[in-house]
């Protein structure tokens, strides 16, 4: 738990509020500062108020694709905070959400994207990869 | 109107195009279906190039004359009967006997049709062969479309068991990493929520064990005498303590007591259902009406709540196995989404209908009609 690591706030926004209390919790554990939101329309609001560090969301919420949404809003405000979208959407439907192509990326806002149920030392891993 | 393909197999040109213009002009109209049927016509004059056109046309029934040269009609049709093919064939034989009709079905021939024949005859045997043909389809699509319900319905089922499980585990992970320390009330809330998911599941189960049951017959029916008044009250006393949490007024108006022949059990149910719904989505403070009116072949009983309502676009959704609506106002009730689809099962025993109307932030009635 080093003191640098104080400092980095993790937007945190799902609809599933078990999993946004669980990893709250860990993260909170690890040193993180956390702010949380439980649906895109709080995701929004919550934007207005602050910028973090790093935001990890949820794709699907009261719409298919918000995770995308917040995503989008998130690098208007500021391009260079890093977004990871997690999904549980490849388990349960097979389909496959990843920016392959050079043309998905440029809309799909986001620099990484995890699966549920997401490990834990999973989730800090990519937070610290992509943070430094 | 759509036209059946149909491949005429003969190595006499006149054969060939009297079965072509026989069957050309030719409607045909089958049992059960809406549309009229025509024919799309090819020809071939030997076996080897009825065999091409097997593969390039695919024809759905095929008039195959059993005297070709070269390769006989038994020989095509045991090529084509050994692939995995939907089509009739139909053989043509000038040698009438009861062997080779035997022979060419026992070959997986679905008919034959003895020269010489009039244009009804034929127009009968392609009419009959067609028909099969068509029913058959239409059998296997709709065995087809059960089965992916059926897999669409397990598939959801099992995400809507894990997503509880994964949510159970992950505060069990972090109890016992003990990430929040030693002191077990720190982790109050978790357990709390563990059971609020538990409860979740065990309704579903329970809910889901009632839908089978009543879906495959096994729930045993107990049809007498039913009063309707003393059975909602009851249902009232259950949603009591939920409506209680929430300051709702629950108020039941009935002229007199209702009688009708059903089953307790079933009546219960969808007094229930019903009942919790409305308390469920309801707004604190609000109210719960039910009213039960009897005319002379109907008992509509109406269960109204001045709750969150639902859009058309929701309404339309409702009824659907495992379909919650889901919006900011109802992602803190827990549901099964099963409950409608029970209640819809139960009320069609009852040769009854569900109807629903709903305003958004005004709220919802629902209005079960049973006979």
């Amino acid at each position: 738990m080093g003191t640098n690591k104080k400092k980095i706030t993790v937007m945190l926004v799902d609809d599933d509020i078990d999993f946004l209390t669980q990893t709250k919790i860990r993260l909170e554990a690890s040193g993180y500062f956390v702010r949380t939101a439980e649906s895109q329309k709080d995701g929004e609001k919550l934007l207005k108020e602050f910028t973090p560090d790093i935001a990890l969301l949820d794709l699907m919420m009261e719409n298919m694709d918000g995770g995308f949404a917040l995503a989008y809003h998130i690098k208007r405000k500021d391009a260079n905070i890093p977004v990871i979208i997690a999904s549980g959407v490849t388990s349960e439907t097979g389909i496959e959400f990843d920016a392959k192509t050079n043309e998905e990326k440029s809309w799909i806002k986001a620099d990484a994207f995890l699966t549920k149920p997401i490990r834990f030392e999973q989730l800090e891993k990519e937070i610290m990869r992509l943070i430094k | 109107m759509f036209a059946l393909k149909v491949l005429v197999v003969d190595d006499e040109l006149g054969m060939r195009l009297g079965m072509k213009k026989s069957l050309a002009r030719h409607k045909i109209q089958i049992p059960d279906i809406d549309e009229e049927i025509s024919f799309d016509i090819k020809m071939a004059e030997t076996g080897e190039e009825a065999l091409e056109l097997v593969k390039s046309f695919k024809p759905d029934v095929m008039l195959l004359d059993y005297k070709l040269p070269e390769m006989s009609g038994l020989e095509v049709l045991e090529e084509v009967t050994s692939e995995d093919s939907e089509m009739a064939t139909i053989m043509v034989t000038a040698y009438a006997s009861l062997e080779t009709a035997v022979s060419a079905i026992k070959r997986g021939a679905f008919d034959f049709l003895a020269k010489p024949f009039e244009p009804k005859e034929l127009r009968d045997v392609v009419e009959k062969a067609a028909t099969n043909l068509i029913l058959a389809r239409q059998v296997k699509k709709l065995e087809r479309e059960k089965r992916r319900v059926r897999f669409e319905f397990i598939s959801v089922l099992a995400h809507e068991l894990k997503a509880p499980i994964n949510a159970i585990q992950g505060y069990l992970n972090i109890m016992m990493d003990k990430v929040l320390g030693e002191n077990i009330n720190d982790y109050d809330t978790m357990i709390q929520r563990s059971n609020v998911r538990i409860i979740g599941m065990k309704k579903m189960i329970s809910d889901l064990l009632d839908l089978t049951k009543i879906e495959s017959g096994q729930k045993k029916r107990e049809v007498k005498n039913c009063q309707l008044k003393p059975i909602i009250e009851r249902a009232i006393e259950t949603a009591k303590p939920a409506a209680d949490d929430k300051d709702i007024t629950i108020k039941f108006k009935i002229s007199e007591d209702i009688e009708l022949q059903g089953d307790d059990s079933e009546l219960e149910i969808i007094m229930n259902n019903l009942i919790s719904n409305a308390v469920k989505y309801n707004k604190d403070n609000g109210n719960v009406d039910i009213d039960v009116q009897k005319t002379a072949d109907l008992i509509s009983i109406s269960v109204a709540d001045t709750g969150i309502g639902m859009s058309d676009e929701e309404q339309n959704r409702l009824f659907k196995e495992f379909s919650r609506i889901t919006n900011d106002k109802t992602k803190n009730i827990e549901g099964s989404g099963l409950g409608l689809s029970i209640l819809n099962k139960i009320v069609k025993l009852y040769n009854g209908k569900i109807t629903v109307k709903s305003q958004p932030d005004k709220g919802t009635t629902f209005t079960v009609t049973l006979k």
